[in-house]
């Protein structure tokens, strides 16, 4: 493919299958937790070469262009970071019981594979593919949701499951239409599946079969970002799971999903006659985000929580992106990227609290920045940076997409602020009594690893002070790719 | 197109149509398998003709896995579990029987009107699969919400699927059906029998998904 001897495309995709027939081999937990950290983090290594190494011309397979390296970069980070937390989370589960090795060495090579799918769904040229590669992604979260084999976590792997299949089986019928919509345009074959001769060729594509098959493909893959009618089996997911598959559910896999919409959204965006896309992501944007702004407030389950509050960030990010232009789309990527580090940050440091207090009852929690400095004020801190306040980064990214509706749809942002202005009262709400008041709870000291936590909230508070240029041109320029 | 070709693809595709519908009213398990079957079957003889008339050959695999895989293999194992599980009892529908046909009518409506009116230019016999084709999945997921039974819901997930084979392989070259009319089948026989059901039977003593609600995290 490119002339170097190292291809970053294949390095990104052999090293997490590698890594998953690797774990899926070997016995003992802690050799395999290291082993999963040191495969995430040569996949990091891999898609940060993308930035050096020469592209590869895009082929009938796989695709790597200035929108989905944001991406790539993003899932690989958080997806590192995950896999050092997964490893002292991993090793207080067993001590407890709550897993065994084997479900262990099970749960590493899904792990990885879980990693594949989404690497590959992002860097597949072919809708076709990039329908198989979400779908991978998504079993084998349903298998890791299901892995403590509780009647709660059985519950969410199967409402999981059934939600998933139904939006997986409208994205498939989608993407049909898709492609028979380019077939008199195209020609029969793999080329007609190739979304980079699609989007050159999209403005003579019929345009109503074009607007059907993007309403199944919003319908199908919205499922997966968690969008308000079809985000059911979203909490329970989150809740019922490992905390380290809860950070990579809300930070990574509900991106995929998201990139999918967009990619099929720009194609949208090259056929003139077809329906406008916008229209139809603001309002199930809003809808997401005002839902869930309401929901945010009965929780009593504290991983439910914040799964109610990364369906309303989910809400603000494609509304953003409805909306589109450049100032728009600018904010929705870095709110996305900002909303994928917070959230995994506090999903580090609630599933850790979880542990040492043996609960997730929101009522049982109290007083956790006396009882665990620690956490409690990781937490602190991320729940205030995803409440959006001043200075860290969600503000600024929110401020952005504020202005920019301000701008433009001045009627819009009465809903828009209304549903943040809920959230946040929801949020500081529940943090008060879980950070601070009279320790309750178990009071045991804990082995955690603050690292992860700490450096994402550390790389949301330098976002939100200062944006490097050359970072800002990047998004600047993607954002203008995307319209 | 020559008039009996096309007179027989629609034919088929309009059985299956049918065939779902059959789904709809069975309060049995045993008998909404053996419609499933049926529905199977004539799935593969559909891919079969397609393979036949478009000249595409790789369509043959397709239609020989909907044939042994979900026709035999699957129906025959569910019948065992069924048996095993003892619950050859009747389906605890959730909706009666009546308004789901009227919903049924008016999906399969909404589906002629819909794909019919976006697709003028597109060759006939395309558009007609396609058309039956939204049919069979809304009435797959009409099956997927009216029964509460897990078994039925898995079947009802299947018959979606079907609707997902035929418009695929109604849509003229297009690449990856194989492919994923595998992973369907692979998707199926893992998650669903493998894991789910064994599971569900493990924990709960009963695969009917409203035991399920009771566990529903908020009512703590």
């Amino acid at each position: 493919m490119s002339g170097f001897s190292f291809d970053a495309v294949a390095a990104i995709l052999f090293i997490p299958a590698a890594a998953a027939a690797i774990l899926a081999a070997l016995p003992n937990y802690k050799m395999t937790a290291m082993v999963n950290v040191i495969a995430s983090l040569l996949t990091l290594l891999a898609a940060l070469s993308l930035f050096v190494t020469e592209r590869p011309a895009p082929g009938q397979y796989l695709i790597v262009d200035d929108l989905n390296i944001v991406f790539i970069v993003l899932n690989t980070f958080v997806g590192f970071t995950t896999s050092v937390f997964s490893a002292s989370y991993i090793a207080h589960e067993l001590e407890t019981g709550r897993l065994t090795a084997p479900n262990l060495r099970f749960y590493h090579a899904m792990y990885q594979i879980m990693m594949f799918g989404m690497n590959l769904a992002f860097v597949s040229n072919n809708i076709g593919l990039m329908w198989v590669a979400v779908e991978l992604a998504t079993l084998t979260t349903v298998l890791m949701v299901g892995i403590y084999r509780t009647h709660e976590a059985l519950e969410a792997a199967w409402k999981y499951f059934i939600l998933g299949s139904v939006g997986i089986a409208l994205a498939l019928f989608g993407t049909i239409l898709v492609y028979m919509a380019a077939q008199p345009v195209v020609g029969e074959g793999t080329n007609a599946m190739v979304w980079s001769v699609l989007i050159e060729k999209a403005a003579h594509f019929d345009p109503a079969l074009l607007s059907v098959a993007f309403i199944f493909l919003l319908l199908g893959y919205g499922t997966k970002v968690g969008l308000a009618p079809l985000h059911a089996w979203l909490p329970d997911a989150h809740a019922e799971g490992p905390t380290p598959i809860s950070a990579v559910l809300s930070g990574l896999l509900l991106n995929v999903a998201l990139y999918a919409v967009l990619r099929f959204k720009l194609l949208l965006a090259a056929s003139p006659q077809a329906i406008g896309p916008g229209p139809l992501m603001v309002t199930m944007g809003l809808t997401s985000l005002i839902f869930a702004a309401f929901m945010l407030y009965r929780r009593r389950d504290i991983k439910r929580l914040f799964a109610y509050s990364s369906i309303e960030h989910m809400g603000i990010i494609v509304f953003a992106f409805g909306m589109g232009g450049p100032l728009a789309n600018f904010a929705g990527l870095l709110h996305m990227v900002m909303h994928s580090l917070t959230k995994s940050a506090i999903f580090f440091a609630v599933g850790h609290i979880a542990q040492v207090k043996g609960t997730q009852k929101i009522s049982e929690i109290r007083g956790l920045t006396e009882s665990h400095p620690g956490l409690g004020w990781a937490l602190v801190i991320g729940v205030v940076a995803i409440a959006g306040l001043p200075p860290l980064g969600i503000f600024m990214s929110e401020f952005l997409v504020v202005s920019s509706t301000f701008a433009r749809y001045p009627w819009l942002a009465i809903p828009l602020v209304f549903g943040l202005l809920i959230a946040f009262g929801a949020l500081l709400l529940r943090l008060t009594g879980l950070a601070f008041g009279d320790p309750r709870g178990g009071m045991a000291p804990v082995e955690a690893s603050y690292v992860p936590m700490y450096s994402h909230l550390a790389l949301v508070f330098a976002a939100g002070i200062y944006l490097p240029a050359p970072l800002v041109a990047w998004f600047q320029h993607v954002a203008g790719i995307l319209g | 197109m020559n008039g009996l070709t096309f007179d027989i693809a629609h034919l088929l595709a309009g059985s299956l149509v049918l065939i779902s519908f059959m789904m709809l009213y069975q309060d049995r398990l045993f008998a909404l398998i053996n419609v499933f079957a049926l529905h199977a079957v004539v799935l593969a003889l559909s891919v079969a003709w397609q393979a036949y008339i478009q000249d595409a050959h790789h369509l043959y695999i397709t239609a020989a896995i909907a044939l042994v895989f979900k026709a035999i293999v699957i129906p025959v194992g569910l019948h065992r579990i069924i048996q095993r599980l003892g619950i050859h009892r009747d389906i605890e529908t959730a909706v009666g029987i009546g308004p789901t046909m009227l919903a049924g009518i008016g999906l399969v409506t909404l589906s002629m009107v819909l794909m019919l009116r976006v697709t003028p230019e597109a060759d006939p016999l395309a558009r007609e699969d396609l058309a039956f084709a939204l049919s069979i999945i809304l009435l797959g997921l009409l099956v997927m919400v009216t029964r509460r039974n897990a078994v039925s819901q898995v079947v009802g997930f299947m018959s979606l699927e079907n609707g997902l084979v035929l418009a695929a392989t109604g849509a003229k070259g297009m690449p990856l059906v194989v492919e994923i009319s595998v992973a369907f089948s692979i998707l199926i026989a893992f998650i669903v029998i493998g894991v789910f059901l064994f599971r569900i039977r493990e924990r709960f003593d009963s695969v009917d998904v409203g035991a399920l609600d009771d566990y529903r995290g908020e009512r703590r």
